[in-house]
């Protein structure tokens, strides 16, 4: 049967991890190279890095830490942030990534997806999208770290994503983002019961509870998060032997 | 002695030649990504990935002068270990009707299909998501192959596809996976193997069936 996936996700800035666990045996706490090599370990089923390098010279530093990864790490890596051309996508997918994913890029110009889908195949194109309930109780598509209102509605927004060939949406809520409240349900499974791709919820994960809640409330296919793992509150094993007794299946 | 990764210009080889570097030894030789017929004719195992769409990866495969007869009389005349990976895999097969019909390699009859999200479901089921991408367990049919050595029954490996080989001759299925349907997982005949999964993604037993490919004598 196929399991769940738990996803480690590790913010990256100029090619060092901004928030990472800090484990007694590490010798460099800020290599993100170090960060995956653990995440590997405990059992993560994929691996995310999220770049969130604001100055354009410094961009080409995720390629250096994306290869050094795939040289050590033999799972699914995907990587997101400033994913705007085809070249981005080229370059990221010579390092070793496995998935890209893209988020304003794709509000700016929705083509760009059906494009990059076209020539890299759906497998390895990820189209992630932050969403955030608005008055009268819709959701709609922010960017910008949830500053910027689209005016896009989520549900089409993500079906539209899907028919112009996204293999997976990657789903963040920006009302739970940070809050350790646990995932939004009524988005996640809004979302995943439109869109005939796999989803995966993000957003809001505070304690191993939360996690399941995605999969059997949700309909998420897999499960994401970030400091929950970087702070050592959560083991990834602990959120897999939480699921396995709930009867999820998962990769033990 | 060497390993060729034939590039059929489809995308992502860098992953896969880094595992593969990894599993190399002194016996197995240098690990090639090329699109030289010569280089493919020098090495000592051949493996096929591919990623997106079959007819693109069918297209650049042909679109090389020379290219596809050295890979036919190296697999088929010569013997040579030849490993096929996802649509590397599914390229073994006769026919692959994804966006149109177009013709494999004709190595292991059968034809590759589109899995059907609502096949079989029962009532209160959803249907399906595709693509079929994630960790599962396979069923192995032929534990003695040595391709699979060391690999239990039930051992996970990471898939990602949305279509899927389906064999014509029962002896050519090694191993199956359950999505809710059967899906094909491994298949092979003689000095052919070819799995729909990636071991190249899939961690410590991915590494393994890799290290069993690249010692193996058929």
């Amino acid at each position: 049967m196929l399991t769940v996936r738990i996803i480690p996700c590790l913010d990256v800035k100029d090619g060092r991890v901004v928030k990472g666990v800090n484990f007694l045996d590490l010798i460099d706490a800020g290599d993100p190279v170090e960060q995956a090599k653990i995440y590997d370990k405990e059992g993560a089923d994929e691996l995310t890095f999220l770049d969130i390098t604001a100055s354009s010279e410094n961009r080409d530093t995720i390629l250096d830490v994306v290869s050094r990864t795939a040289e050590q790490c033999f799972m699914p890596l995907t990587v997101g942030g400033g994913v705007r051309s085809e070249k981005d996508i080229r370059n990221l997918l010579l390092a070793g990534a496995d998935k890209v994913s893209i988020n304003t890029a794709a509000v700016q110009r929705p083509l760009f997806v059906q494009e990059a889908a076209k020539k890299f195949g759906s497998q390895c194109i990820v189209v992630a999208i932050d969403a955030k309930r608005v008055d009268g109780g819709d959701f709609q598509v922010f960017t910008h770290g949830g500053r910027r209102a689209t005016g896009i509605n989520a549900v089409a927004w993500a079906k539209q994503m899907v028919d112009y060939g996204a293999g997976e949406i990657l789903l963040t809520s920006m009302d739970r983002d940070g809050t350790k409240k646990g995932f939004d349900i009524p988005l996640t499974k809004l979302i995943a019961s439109s869109i005939s791709v796999p989803l995966v919820a993000s957003g809001g994960v505070g304690s191993i509870d939360h996690f399941s809640e995605g999969v059997i409330e949700g309909g998420a296919s897999a499960v994401l998060a970030a400091s929950v793992f970087h702070f050592g509150q959560v083991r990834i094993s602990e959120v897999k032997a939480n699921m396995s007794a709930l009867g999820l299946p998962v990769r033990l | 002695m060497s390993v060729a990764i034939i590039d059929c210009g489809s995308g992502n080889l860098r992953s896969a030649a880094k595992a593969f570097e990894k599993m190399a030894t002194k016996t197995t030789g240098p690990v090639y990504v090329t699109k030289c017929p010569d280089v493919v004719a020098k090495a000592k195992f051949i493996v096929l990935p591919g990623q997106g769409a079959f007819p693109n990866v069918k297209k650049g495969l042909d679109s090389i002068p020379g290219l596809r007869e050295s890979l036919q009389e190296q697999v088929v005349d010569c013997g040579k270990p030849f490993l096929g990976i996802c649509v590397g895999m599914q390229l073994m097969a006769d026919v692959s009707q994804e966006y149109m019909p177009t013709d494999g390699l004709g190595w292991v009859p059968g034809e590759v299909s589109k899995i059907d999200p609502n096949r079989y479901l029962k009532n209160e089921d959803k249907p399906l998501k595709i693509p079929h991408m994630g960790w599962n367990a396979v069923t192995i049919y032929d534990s003695d192959h040595p391709v699979l050595n060391n690999i239990d029954n039930g051992s996970y490996f990471y898939f990602v596809h949305s279509f899927q080989l389906k064999v014509k001759k029962k002896n050519h299925l090694i191993a199956t996976t359950d999505y809710g349907i059967m899906i094909t997982a491994v298949v092979g005949r003689d000095n052919m193997i070819g799995t729909q999964f990636h071991p190249e993604k899939s961690q410590g037993m991915g590494l393994r069936l890799i290290q069993n490919f690249l010692t193996w004598c058929p």
